[in-house]
């Protein structure tokens, strides 16, 4: 009935976030929090507290005018491969079995009704894309009637991140099973804050696939661990060899650097 | 505990003490095995009945009669749309194509017609498949892509004239269905029990892919949202 890989080949999810288009407006946050029934309170002003699987940072070159230059930079989870392939900072620690990563998508998962709330992955993830639930989440009234059901609501205690939209994922293989294909078009899956990006700031689609615009926008080497061979493009840490599936393109020379530990480093210890 | 330590103490030599020890120890042999019976009685018989409340489905509906009638098998009520999704139990509105008055003499068609159809309430069915919030499940990947047919998971509900009583677990609130109605987990046919292993056993046997990192079986996306 079945034979190996009958699931169609195996992709490789990523983004690019063109840094130069981005102009920090955070509707790809909203988006992102609606589509994924994220939790959030009242009060949102501790940041180390608040639940955002997309956050935009801002950047600055730290120069006086004339020279001052800001940089939004949108944050998801950077579904890392890791060094060997699949084994992402926060897969390798996890003793829950509840953080995976999925050789047939590329995606790391995050199955909420696992985890234990160890919190190894938080102080694993170079990137802090992962976040604790210290509350039960509670929705003001009538707001539950508007959660997607398509996603599982997160308890206390728990870990939850950006999973590339998977339910999204689920939804349009559902249609392709229904018209007899395997495969997806690429704008078939598009995760949430692609679609809601006003400035087409970001691109969702297969590394794998030369057709997708993800992958002509990166060029991801294969033999160099996805490194992007277009040289605009960039990865968060690209030195702790991570090796993660979320690009970012700029044409600015001090972005570049922003996106490396040592200049992060430097940043740090000017501010404290 | 002192007077076992008597009991040996003086046990050799003192006939009189190993009588009385004797009667006893059986006393208390046979109070264990009262317990035990007792014990397992309840936890076997008395708690799953405790554990459950049944329910009658608002209708007693024949899958047989209509099975029937109608020239798609399974597919004419039970169909996919063209999104994907899966339509699950029917509607009001799929009903009212040949229910919009009384065919028949049953009394549950009187009722369904009179209660639900005239005054355009949809029918609270009772769903014995019913699963977690945190479990995905594509029929159409099973049945489209996986050529299954319904028998493999529902069995022959089919053929039956009267559905089956809806047992709810007291405690979590879901159908009897997924933890299956053997209460030492022995499971026969594939509809006895829909828990996470039964799922995993018939992937790994079936060959889906197995691209978990952490756990070489299958990807946690693949049923889990």
């Amino acid at each position: 009935m079945k034979i190996e890989g009958e699931q169609g080949k195996s992709k490789k999810y990523g983004m690019v976030i063109d840094l130069d288009k981005c102009t920090g407006c955070g509707a790809c946050m909203v988006a992102c929090m609606a589509e994924n029934n994220v939790p959030f309170k009242q009060d949102e002003s501790d940041k180390r507290l608040s639940i955002t699987w997309m956050r935009v940072y801002q950047l600055t070159n730290g120069k006086a005018f004339p020279d001052a230059d800001i940089c939004y930079l949108p944050r998801p989870c950077q579904h890392c491969e890791g060094m060997h392939e699949g084994h992402s900072p926060c897969v390798s620690v996890c003793p829950a079995t509840a953080t995976d990563y999925d050789a047939q998508t590329g995606i790391v998962s995050q199955i909420y009704t696992r985890c234990f709330g160890c919190r190894y992955c938080m102080a694993a993830c170079p990137y802090h894309a992962r976040h604790f639930n210290w509350w039960d989440p509670v929705w003001p009234e009538g707001m539950e009637k508007y959660l997607n059901p398509d996603v599982s609501v997160r308890m206390r205690g728990i870990v939850e991140k950006c999973g590339f939209c998977f339910s999204r994922y689920q939804k349009a293989m559902e249609k392709a099973h229904y018209e007899g294909r395997r495969e997806l078009e690429e704008l078939e899956y598009q995760t949430a804050c692609t679609q809601a990006c006003p400035a087409g700031a970001i691109v969702f689609g297969d590394l794998n696939n030369p057709q997708h615009r993800v992958h002509q926008l990166a060029q991801p080497d294969p033999r160099r661990r996805g490194r992007p061979g277009n040289p605009k493009a960039f990865r968060l840490l690209e030195e702790l060899q991570t090796y993660p599936k979320v690009y970012y393109l700029s044409s600015r020379e001090w972005v570049h650097k922003a996106g490396h530990k040592a200049e992060l480093i430097k940043e740090a210890g000017a501010h404290h | 505990m002192s007077t076992a330590d008597d009991a040996s103490k003086h046990a050799p030599g003192t006939g009189a003490a190993d009588d009385r020890a004797d009667g006893a120890g059986g006393a208390i042999i046979f109070a264990f095995v009262i317990g035990l019976a007792a014990s397992l009685i309840v936890g076997w018989v008395v708690f799953p009945k405790l554990l459950y409340s049944q329910k009658r489905q608002p209708i007693d509906f024949n899958h047989a009669l209509h099975l029937g009638l109608e020239d798609q098998n399974c597919e004419s009520c039970h169909f996919f749309r063209e999104d994907g999704s899966f339509s699950g139990a029917p509607a009001l509105a799929q009903c009212i194509g040949c229910h919009a008055e009384v065919q028949g003499d049953s009394p549950d068609e009187i009722r369904f017609v009179e209660e639900y159809v005239q005054k355009g309430r949809e029918v609270p069915w009772l769903i014995y498949s019913r699963q977690p919030q945190c479990v995905y499940f594509s029929h159409v990947a099973h049945v489209r892509a996986g050529g299954m047919d319904c028998v493999s998971c529902h069995g022959h509900i089919g053929e039956s004239e009267r559905l089956p009583v809806y047992e709810e677990n007291r405690i979590s609130g879901y159908s009897r269905n997924l933890w299956g109605h053997n209460i030492a987990g022995f499971k026969k046919d594939s509809w006895d029990r829909m828990k996470m292993d039964d799922c995993a056993e018939c992937h790994a046997r079936e060959g889906v892919t197995q691209a978990s990192v952490q756990t070489t079986k299958e990807g946690c996306f693949v049923c889990h949202k």
